[in-house]
């Protein structure tokens, strides 16, 4: 395990419910090659939690693994309180799973797939139809419902391929990379469906490249590298992580900015700005430190900023520099 | 749900899927058509004098030998039928909806149960329509009774049973379609290495065994003993020792292809 970070904020004297997953030491390896060395993690119910890392660092196997879709090689998980490989099937029926590639049939109608769906479920028929429409219809997929899915376009097949997962009306839902290869419109309605899934009291497991992506989404991050957890925490706690944090102080006037420049101890000037740079981690602690050291010197800022490292700074840190994405930067932006 | 009960809702989901997709895209069921019923129109009206001439002694007339013919054909028409169901298989087995079937809490059993009772189902249309044809050209049955007609019926269905299993095994073990149509190719050779076309007696002594032990030839006697009256013989048992075997075979081979952990 790398470093982990105790949650800030732990809600005192309610009991905690038990995580919709939990996983210890799950260790997958094809042949030779360790996919997985010993993965721990714990999502609590109704939450988001991301799986981050670069291609190639076990995400999809972790998913293939809690899903049921391949056993593990070692270690032990309960998903939505059922164990893994003894009760299979209860699990089974908890959970709902959009992989990576699409998992829809081209060859019939959209219709066709989500009342396969709703057959397989075991929904009465006059509710099978009833949660088909709704479905359709919730993902703007009526007016091709009767079309043969081949002719859908990615972002229809992906919602589709999300629509299916639906139907059966999961408390614990997986997406394995949902937003890769989508256009931009296409990625900030997959994040609204993911919202509206949590908001709904879902529990959602998603993983991604894409670091804006899990921190726009995700209550809890875990950062997969190499088959092992390097760093589990909120975003902002996984932030905290590197250095590269400052607080930035702007001054109108220049009396002041000199003061406080000879206040603070070693601030980064840009006198042509009017700018002092701090070093901090961010914190209320520092933060109150460094007001009152301005308040006893009686200099007011004109503005002050914190800047956390973003996830691009932990990612990069975390995973080295052959854990580099080979997504061209600009495209995680 | 009881399991017996789910595995039956879960199989015939799953076998209007396999149908959907053959209603479909018939055109691989039609092409598969093509082989038997030109096969029959090759050997009843390109060789089918010289067939003829050689059968019983070479006194026979042409519609002696299409009688001949006809019970290969049949049994070779569901062999060609059966390769289709390899490539399906592998082709479904590509697509990303089978891992969601395994994520779901379905009978373990239901996909492939589903291809298996489509492609009986494919075969036993299939074998109608060439036989429609071979009652064109002027096959007939000599007295066959109603059991007759029953057990011949039952025999087709269950040749198209324990192939079709033989045949989903080879589609799941193929890496993609191509290569199981490749694997099931000796599915279309064998009936052609049988009785079908020439009576194992007037083969040369070295090729009579490849002849005589497949599951073929017992099938093709048997079928021709209920329909023409001709004698059964041992056939029978061994048709149906041969079929189950297969089935079985076909069966244990094609659902521990499918418990394995997809790649």
């Amino acid at each position: 395990m790398g470093p982990s970070v105790m949650p800030t904020s732990s809600r005192e004297g309610a009991p905690q419910p038990p995580p919709a997953i939990s996983a210890t030491g799950l260790r997958k390896s094809y042949g030779d090659k360790t996919v997985l060395d010993g993965i721990d993690l714990s999502v609590p119910a109704g939450s988001v939690f991301a799986l981050l890392g670069p291609n190639g660092a076990g995400k999809t196997t972790t998913v293939k693994i809690l899903t049921t879709l391949v056993s593990a090689d070692g270690g032990q998980a309960r998903i939505a309180g059922h164990d893994l490989t003894t009760e299979a099937q209860a699990v089974r029926a908890a959970i709902g799973v959009t992989g990576q590639f699409s998992a829809v049939d081209g060859l019939i109608t959209g219709e066709e797939n989500m009342r396969l769906m709703a057959d397989l479920h075991h929904l009465p028929k006059r509710e099978g139809r009833r949660v088909v429409a709704g479905l359709l219809e919730r993902f703007d997929l009526t007016d091709a419902a009767k079309k043969p899915v081949s002719t859908y376009s990615g972002g229809m097949k992906r919602r589709l391929d999300i629509a299916m997962t639906l139907v059966g009306n999961p408390r614990i839902v997986f997406l394995d990379e949902p937003t890769t290869g989508l256009d931009p419109r296409s990625r900030h309605s997959m994040w609204q469906i993911v919202r509206e899934l949590v908001s709904g009291g879902v529990t959602v497991f998603l993983t991604t490249q894409y670091l804006e992506e899990a921190d726009e989404l995700a209550d809890r991050i875990a950062v997969l590298n190499d088959g092992r957890i390097a760093a589990e925490g909120t975003a902002d706690e996984l932030k905290r992580l590197v250095p590269g944090g400052h607080v930035r102080l702007r001054f109108t006037d220049p009396v002041a900015y000199e003061n406080a420049a000879s206040a603070l101890r070693a601030p980064q000037r840009d006198d042509a700005a009017l700018t002092l740079r701090i070093p901090s981690d961010g914190s209320q602690r520092a933060l109150r430190l460094l007001l009152d050291r301005l308040d006893a010197a009686g200099v007011e800022a004109g503005e002050l900023t914190v800047h956390t490292p973003d996830l691009d700074d932990v990612f990069f840190a975390l995973t080295g520099e052959d854990g580099v994405p080979q997504q061209p930067k600009e495209a995680t932006r | 749900m009881s399991s017996l009960a789910l595995a039956v809702r879960d199989s015939s989901t799953m076998l209007r899927r396999t149908l959907l997709h053959t209603r479909r895209y018939p055109s691989l069921t039609l092409n598969l058509l093509l082989t038997p019923v030109m096969l029959l129109l090759l050997f009843v009206y390109v060789f089918g004098d010289v067939m003829s001439a050689g059968i019983g002694g070479g006194g026979a007339d042409r519609s002696e030998y299409v009688a001949y013919l006809v019970p290969g054909i049949l049994l070779l028409t569901i062999g060609s039928t059966t390769i289709g169901s390899a490539v399906s298989v592998a082709m479904d087995m590509t697509e990303g909806i089978i891992a969601r079937f395994r994520t779901l809490a379905i009978h373990r059993g239901a996909v492939l149960i589903g291809h298996v009772v489509g492609s009986v189902l494919q075969c036993v249309m299939s074998v109608l329509l060439v036989g429609a044809v071979a009652v064109a050209v002027g096959f007939r049955t000599t007295d066959a009774t109603a059991v007759e007609w029953l057990l011949a019926i039952g025999l087709l269905t269950l040749v198209s049973l324990a192939l079709t299993w033989i045949a989903v095994g080879m589609g799941l073990s193929s890496p993609n379609p191509e290569s199981a149509s490749n694997a099931a190719l000796p599915l279309m050779i064998l009936p052609l290495l049988s009785s079908a076309f020439v009576p194992v007696d007037a083969m040369p002594g070295w090729f009579r065994p490849v002849a005589e032990y497949q599951p073929f030839t017992p099938a093709i006697e048997t079928l021709r003993g209920l329909l023409l009256g001709t004698g059964i013989g041992h056939n029978g048992w061994l048709a149906v020792t041969w079929c189950l075997g297969l089935a079985v075979l076909g069966y244990l081979w094609s659902t521990s292809l499918f418990a394995r952990d997809p790649k």
